[in-house]
């Protein structure tokens, strides 16, 4: 078990918690389409997020028998375990982002800990510090087709692939875990930003969104 | 625009996610207090600018924040070859000449056939 000093995000003490965009809501608002709509937007909020630094054979064996999910070893890959609820992206040869249901970080960050024992590696809780936007729809290409500079063509894009790249003037992970959905993970800084970026760029497909 | 080669996501990216980082391969002097000014000087502020075949370092921002080499033709912008850290261009302005020789010889030796 390494030295490093950890803590749980999450306190006990009944402070309101909020989304990173609970101020758009307000201020922006949630559209809803009247008919039908070709393009859903949902913020799926207080995800636990982890980024794991180290070698990839070290931590591929500890995630393994902590998750129970493999450490994805190609670039861009996504891999997600059979609930689709956790996954895990490769972000650089040297670094992977961890998502599990909000509350799981805590745990799953000490597991990894004590089954890392001292090998090189760091793990970074940054739950508070991004949000994931879902998208889904037969628009959602379309819309990111206008935004990101990165080619969304299913024949380069395919599902399981998710990159870091640049969504508006932001920069944005964008991945793809299903045929129809797409997910993007922004900073809460950027958050409203995007936001309001989506709910422009969606307009002309009567983007529809769920809160 | 580039259309940058990033050795480390293995595929083509938008110059738009990537900034140069300026020359590549520059050794810091093993022991800086045994060099004189001019040395200590020359590694700190003077950097090539060659015609041609220039080798420098380019890291990947907004992807996987990785740095690499580009060896990149400085009069045509052509980018040649990129490579990982640590490693050695396989592209340089000696192979570069020579290759230009041979064509030229073998050009000469076309016109006198």
């Amino acid at each position: 078990m390494s030295n490093a000093a950890t803590f749980d995000t999450r306190t006990d003490t009944a402070i309101p918690v909020e989304s990173p965009l609970a101020y758009s809501y307000r201020r922006s608002g949630a559209p809803q389409a009247g008919g039908p709509s070709r393009l859903q937007l949902r913020e799926r909020a207080m995800l636990g997020h982890l980024i794991l630094r180290g070698g990839a054979i070290v931590l591929d064996e500890a995630v393994r028998d902590v998750l129970g999910i493999s450490l994805p070893g190609q670039p861009q890959a996504l891999v997600q375990d059979a609930s689709g609820e956790r996954s895990i992206q490769w972000l650089s040869p040297d670094e992977w982002l961890v998502i599990v249901p909000g509350g799981e970080e805590f745990p799953l960050e000490t597991k990894l800990r004590e089954q890392l024992g001292s090998a090189h590696f760091a793990i970074s809780d940054v739950s508070g510090g991004q949000t994931l936007l879902e998208l889904s729809g037969e628009a959602a290409r379309e819309l990111l087709m206008k935004t990101v500079i990165y080619d969304v063509h299913p024949s380069n894009f395919p599902v399981g692939k998710g990159v870091t790249t640049v969504f508006a003037k932001a920069t944005t992970i964008l991945r793809r875990p299903s045929d129809e959905r797409w997910e993007l993970v922004v900073r809460r800084s950027f958050a409203d930003y995007c936001y309001r970026w989506l709910l422009d760029a969606g307009a002309e497909f009567g983007i529809n969104v769920q809160q | 625009m580039f259309y940058i080669y990033c050795p480390y996501c293995g595929e083509h990216r938008e110059e738009e996610e990537f900034h140069p980082k300026g020359q590549a391969h520059i050794e810091r002097p093993k022991e800086p207090e045994a060099c004189s000014d001019e040395e200590w000087g020359d590694y700190l502020f003077f950097r090539d600018n060659p015609r041609g075949v220039h080798h420098e370092m380019w890291v990947h921002a907004v992807g996987c924040r990785k740095f690499f080499n580009v060896t990149r033709h400085t009069v045509s912008y052509e980018i040649l070859e990129t490579y990982k850290m640590g490693e050695q261009p396989s592209i340089t302005a000696d192979s570069q000449s020579q290759a230009r020789e041979g064509a030229a010889v073998s050009q000469q030796e076309g016109v006198r056939a």
